[in-house]
């Protein structure tokens, strides 16, 4: 599957760009998500780029996404989602689920 | 502090919970406390390890080395279990009928009993590194006094705790006569939910594909994130939208160990291991 999306690569960005998950940016900062509500295409394996600007841990974490995913203090991790059928999806920071938390939306 | 000590239960439940079944599994075997202390010891000192090097470790593999970490370390466990119970399929019916003369059979045991060493530093492990990042977060956020950090980290782990040896002391309730069947059913679903798990891991980094995701989906009866859910979670890797994959990793050791203990049973019993 890697190899093949390599080629892929070599053969065309274009090619590459199509073949590939579409990738999302989060960020966590003083425990809060960036944005809280991120909208993705259902249906479609996505990959989420996952950014932890703070200085402490967190724990990526939705039960209805099925990611569990700790990630160090100023550290990025990425995960893959889905396919997802159509309907929101609650994501948060386990380590602070108070303030950290946020909504994908697959549509 | 109430938050703090629900979130270190939560992450300890689990360890807890297979270190409760896998002391009841041994019952009768000599000197497993030893072992199971040094799988405990052995957990905490590698959880501590892991969450120190947590950063370089998800830059592994691309960034899924936390996948490959997790995955690893639940397969390593279902080969144990899957070995503890073949093995005790042959010897289960021997431990229950003359506990006394299981002085004899020291060499087998130990040998067992490393594998269950294995298992418990790998439950502990795995929670473990888990909680010991909480607990670092929260000290260094220093919105709660490293007191109350402490007493909310105690409170959470005692409780977890408790609830593995309330199940350990449930099952040792369970009468000789069936006990060994007992612990080797929940033996086998607890290798089986493990591996499922894995296969989650494996699918959150990519390398696995999910197969119809999910397959069903009960979190409006018994959601992940309910007590109950977390406690199922522990026994047989509940989760409530499994993907197809992850029913296959099930179904597929749950065949596998059976058939195993099945063909060892048929063996006339084996006079030396």
């Amino acid at each position: 599957m890697r190899r093949f999306a390599l080629l892929v690569c070599t053969l065309s960005a274009a090619a590459a760009l199509a073949a590939g998950e579409p990738e999302f940016k989060l960020s966590l900062e003083n425990h809060k998500f960036t944005p809280d509500r991120i909208e993705v295409p259902a249906g479609k394996k996505v990959k989420l780029l996952v950014e932890n600007k703070d200085a402490t841990p967190a724990e990526f974490e939705s039960e209805s996404l099925k990611v569990e995913k700790v990630i160090p203090g100023k550290g990025k991790a990425t995960v893959f989602v889905g396919p997802l059928k159509a309907g929101e999806y609650k994501f948060v920071d386990e380590y602070n689920e108070k303030t950290a938390n946020g909504t994908l939306v697959a549509k | 502090m109430f938050g703090t000590a629900l979130i270190v239960f939560r992450e300890v439940l689990e360890a807890a919970l297979i270190v409760g079944i896998v002391s009841a599994a041994t019952r009768g075997i000599a000197g497993r406390a030893r072992w199971i202390v040094g799988g405990l010891l052995a957990g905490l000192v590698g959880a501590a390890l892991v969450a120190a090097g947590a950063g370089a470790l998800s830059q592994l593999a691309e960034g899924m080395g936390q996948e490959l970490f997790n995955a690893t370390i639940l397969g390593v466990a279902v080969l144990m279990l899957a070995w503890h119970n073949i093995w005790m399929s042959s010897h289960g019916q021997a431990l229950a009928a003359n506990a006394k003369e299981l002085g004899g059979d020291i060499r087998a045991g130990a040998r067992e009993l490393s594998v269950l060493l294995v298992v418990v530093a790998a439950a502990v492990l795995r929670e473990g590194s888990e909680t010991v990042l909480f607990l670092y977060g929260v000290a260094v956020s220093g919105e709660t006094s490293a007191s109350t950090m402490m007493t909310g980290g105690a409170v959470g782990i005692a409780g977890g705790v408790l609830v593995g040896y309330l199940l350990f002391r449930g099952l040792l309730r369970i009468p000789l006569k069936w006990f060994f069947t007992a612990t080797s059913a929940l033996v086998l679903v607890l290798a089986a939910g493990m591996a499922a798990q894995a296969a989650r891991f494996l699918i959150q980094a990519d390398m696995l594909p999910s197969l119809a995701s999910p397959l069903w989906d009960t979190s409006a009866i018994v959601s992940n994130g309910s007590m109950t859910g977390k406690v199922l979670q522990g026994l047989m890797g509940y989760d409530a939208r499994p993907s197809g994959m992850q029913i296959a990793f099930f179904v597929a050791v749950l065949l596998v160990i059976g058939a195993g203990m099945a063909w060892v049973k048929r063996r006339p019993p084996a006079t030396s291991p």
